[in-house]
């Protein structure tokens, strides 16, 4: 199993976008084609993910669950007092995750899980015109976590465990708005750390009053990311002594926070055919209120970025009708609540609210397998946005515009059952 | 697997939906701008130095891109404007070559090489060979080191006339012929709409040569002029409704710029008249000298024949009195018979240029006097009571040391300078007014520039040397950010005038003086 985790690790390189700022919600292909409400769902091992305490309620005694997405997203920018226009070219990302639960007994499972909560994949044309701000960010982390799930009575269950958490990040920008090589190259800063790690937990409960209907939460600790010592490649700097940095590799530190989650969920199994699911989701973006780029090197200005997001909640809605013995047809929709403030909008995680519109099957080869398949269409209205917070020569220089974006999540994933 | 997935996805929002987000309306497909009466199919600008992209005292390939007609294309082609070519240069060191041998200097970089931010000449071998001809037609016609009456002037561009100084080396890189002037290759392009500033070098380099030319007002020879002279108005006026005329044939319209005053830019405000910085007994000890000067002088001028009296009234002038603090310099004038001297000390408004020697000026006593040792000398000798002979008093008038013509522009030279520009001017606003021109007032804006400054998002544009952002260290000529603010003003200007809505230039996003260390 280690062998497979360890293979899917880097085999998929994680990232990318959905639900506000970089939190990436494609943790089980079941729960996103329901509107990504997993929180009181318990039909796979993608329960580990959405609420460790339901793993001691699932029926078999071994689940497994892998799976992944490709993020492909689209972001246009332009500014109609000037003319500008941009549009970014990211690659796709690919979110993955992988679960399995094992009954040790009637009361008591286990389990572990890895997925890829947080992550961002964004690539704007190079010296586009906020590439002062960014020219591209891939930012992923990936987080493994060992469960245990305790049955405390017929209806009532707990679970959680610690979270080993593990990121990469690459960051690049141009100095400023205007500095050049004598040959017009805009200078260019990339600054890139990876194995970054810090530790984490989760906990979570269960309340079944009825066999149909199910109450659950699930909360996700904060993990700040410490990057110590990381590269920063500077390029295309003039060679004058009038210019405080040089071509060449400075060291730096940063941090940056993996929000905390509390998800809140209720599962109604209304019919033999028909299942409903319904989640509040907050997370705790407040953690993130700077990115500072803090130089090793005294003499390399500290780049300071007020980013100031505000704790953001989602509303999730998802539905599963059991078509047949094989297939079961699932559809949901979501709204997700920006984090980021007015006057911080920044081009890097250019995430207005989005309204999620989900759908899937799954297809049960036999008993003991089924293919998960699921598609996810993000929305986000037309924003007229600004970032106000750029700093040049003390003064603040906003970067405006007009924003639009999308994105298309196909998923696909195996569960397993024994 | 990666792959795998994508086409799917692909083909999914293609089954669904569009992949791409939309704007409600994109810039990027002509959704948003009009053109108006004015039709941008194919921009033509016409022009010298400025309209060129020209910065840092030479044309470079950064610079031509930032060239305001350029900047201006950019966004012509959000209201149909088609593809804006430009003769570019190979580099960008900026230099000439002619046959192998270099004839131009490469651009001016910042540099600290000599311990403090200084403009220095930028090290490398320029690859920008003139006699390689450049092939097809340019929209870009502006021709560095161009008059007026040059655009019209066949031969213009004949490599031939380079070194005898008939012909333009930048023109001839792309000139359709040898015969070719510059107003019939931009004119047989059928510009849809056009850009014409012309008419600064018909000033500027009279007044960047310290006004060592000649004013040609009456003169309506042009082929008789220096290079230095100032055009005869006429001539300007006449020329310029050719070239208008020439333009405007098959056009929907045009845009044209008038010439700012030249007092207002760095290469004549940067070093100040009255740097003459003395302390108090500096001060008294260069009065001294001038008492002495002017009793010297008196005598001189006694033996000369002028009878006493007046000899004494011409003397006066010499006892010049400096003081403590900043003094102006002295200038060298055409001796006369009120002058019999021929030097004086500055006026208030008369104007330094940047080539001056300011190392003379700090140290030896250039626009002062040079006060050596047997100078000092004839000065005790006189302070107590003696005759010096006339070897000794010889040394005293010697030791003045005025600023030469070359080195200032002076009262009378900025008059005929202004006297121009006025009549210049006059001529472009009348003509633009009377062919429905879009029209901006480079003089009026220019002098903002210098004044108040330009205001824009992240700071103000001012006509400080280095600094200022708008000039480059030349001081004559734009930086981008310079160039983009001129762009700026002119589409607002044809906006008005045409009724299109072309949108703006944020010149903030354009740099301004280049930093290198790499210099000769």
């Amino acid at each position: 199993m280690r062998k497979i985790l360890l293979l899917a690790v880097l085999l998929l390189s994680a990232s990318s976008i959905y639900a506000g700022g970089y939190r990436v919600a494609t943790q089980g292909q079941r729960a996103l084609a329901m509107g990504h409400a997993g929180v009181a769902l318990v039909n796979s091992a993608e329960t580990a993910f959405f609420n460790p305490s339901g793993i001691v309620m699932l029926e078999d005694r071994l689940n497994v669950s892998v799976g992944v997405s490709a993020v492909m997203s689209n972001v246009k920018w332009q500014n109609e007092t000037t003319g500008e226009y941009s549009e970014t070219d990211s690659p796709a990302g690919t979110p993955f995750y992988a679960y399995i639960t094992y009954k040790i007994n009637e009361w008591l499972s286990a389990g572990l899980s890895v997925y890829t909560p947080y992550g961002s994949e964004v690539k704007w044309e190079k010296d586009w015109s906020g590439s002062h701000l960014v020219n591209n960010i891939d930012l992923a982390a990936i987080y493994i976590q060992p469960l245990l799930s305790i049955r405390l009575s017929e209806h009532v269950s707990i679970g959680g465990g610690p979270i080993y958490a593990t990121g990469n990040v690459e960051f690049n920008r141009n100095i400023n708005q205007t500095i050049t090589d004598i040959n017009g190259n805009r200078s260019n800063v990339n600054i890139e750390d990876s194995g970054v790690t810090n530790w984490g937990w989760s906990a979570s409960m269960t309340v079944a009053p009825t066999d149909n209907f199910r109450i659950a939460m699930n909360y996700r600790s904060e993990i700040i990311l410490e990057a110590e010592n990381g590269e920063a490649t500077f390029s295309n700097i003039p060679n004058s002594g009038l210019v405080p940095a040089e071509n060449g590799v400075k060291n730096f530190n940063a941090s940056l926070p993996m929000p905390a989650e509390l998800s809140i969920g209720a599962a109604w199994q209304a019919t033999e055919k028909w299942l409903f699911a319904l989640d509040y989701n907050r997370t705790y973006w407040e953690a993130y209120d700077n990115l500072d780029i803090d130089f090793v090197d005294p003499s390399v200005a500290d780049s300071k970025n007020p980013r100031n997001y505000k704790n953001s909640s989602s509303y999730r809605f998802g539905m599963e009708y059991k078509a047949s013995s094989a297939i079961d047809l699932r559809a949901g929709y979501y709204y997700d609540q920006t984090p980021v403030r007015e006057g911080y909008f920044a081009p890097e995680t250019p995430r207005n609210d989005s309204q999620g519109f989900t759908a899937g099957l799954s297809y049960k080869i036999n008993e003991n397998l089924a293919i998960d398949a699921s598609f996810l269409y993000v929305r986000f209205k037309e924003v007229n946005a600004s970032y106000d917070h750029y700093m040049v020569d003390g003064k603040e220089v906003p970067f405006k515009g007009t924003y639009k974006s999308n994105a298309f999540i196909p998923g696909i994933g195996v569960s397993y059952k024994l | 697997m990666k792959n795998y997935l994508k086409y799917i996805g692909i083909s999914a929002c293609a089954m669904f939906l569009s992949c791409e987000p939309e704007f409600d309306n994109q810039v990027q497909e002509n959704d948003i701008y009009v053109s108006g009466d004015a039709d941008f199919t194919n921009f033509v600008s016409v022009g010298n130095s400025l309209t060129a992209g020209y910065a840092d005292n030479a044309l470079y390939v950064q610079g031509q891109e930032s060239s305001f007609p350029n900047i201006m294309a950019t966004k012509f082609e959000l209201v149909g404007g088609g593809e804006f070519k430009q003769p570019m240069m190979a580099d960008n060191l900026g230099g000439l070559l002619l046959g192998g041998q270099q004839i131009s200097e490469n651009r001016l970089v910042l540099s600290v090489t000599s311990g403090s931010p200084a403009p220095a000449i930028l090290a490398g071998t320029p690859q920008t060979e003139i006699t390689n001809k450049l092939s097809g037609s340019f929209n870009n016609m502006g021709v560095p080191g161009a008059k007026s009456f040059h655009l019209a002037a066949p031969g213009y561009g004949n490599p031939a006339g380079i070194t005898s100084g008939q012909a333009n080396p930048y023109f001839a890189r792309f000139a359709s012929s040898e015969s070719a002037t510059v107003i019939e290759d931009a004119a047989s392009q059928n510009p849809t709409f056009f850009s014409l500033w012309i008419g600064n070098n018909d000033i500027l380099s009279f007044a960047t040569s310290g006004g060592i030319g000649v004013d040609q007002a009456g003169n309506l020879d042009p082929s008789t002029y220096g290079s230095n002279d100032i055009t005869d108005p006429n001539v300007f006026a006449s020329v310029y409704n050719d070239l208008l005329n020439a333009l405007n044939a098959n056009a929907s319209g045009g845009v044209v710029f008038n010439i700012p005053d030249v007092t207002n830019i760095p290469f004549f405000t940067t070093v100040p008249n009255n740097a003459l910085a003395l302390d108090a007994a500096q001060a008294q000890g260069l009065t001294g000298f001038f008492q002495a000067f002017a009793g010297i002088a008196t005598q001189t001028l006694i033996q000369q024949g002028v009878p006493a009296a007046q000899a004494q009234a011409l003397a006066a002038q010499y006892a010049i009195t400096f003081n403590e603090g900043p003094n102006r310099f002295l200038i060298s004038v055409e001796p006369s018979q009120q002058n019999p001297f021929g030097f004086r000390q500055m006026t208030d408004e008369e104007l330094l240029l940047l080539t001056i020697d300011r190392g003379a000026l700090q140290n030896s006593g250039y626009g002062s006097v040079a006060l050596t040792p047997e100078v000092m000398q004839v000065l005790g000798i006189l302070q107590q009571g003696g005759t010096p002979t006339p070897q000794q008093a010889m040394l005293v008038l010697d030791a003045v040391n005025p600023i030469e013509d070359e080195d200032a522009l002076d009262d009378d030279e900025i008059m005929m300078v202004q006297t121009a520009k006025e009549s210049f001017n006059a001529t472009i606003e009348g003509l633009a007014q009377a062919n429905g021109l879009a029209f901006v007032d480079v003089d009026e804006l220019m002098k903002e520039v210098s004044t108040t400054g330009i205001v824009y998002e992240s700071g103000v544009m001012t006509s400080a040397f280095v600094t200022g952002g708008a000039f480059s260290l030349d001081g004559v000529h734009l930086t981008p950010r310079g160039y983009a603010f001129i762009a700026s003003e002119a589409i607002q200007s044809i906006n008005e005038t045409y009724g299109s809505t072309v949108p703006t230039v944020n010149i903030g996003n354009f740099g301004t003086v280049t930093f290198s260390d790499d210099v000769q």
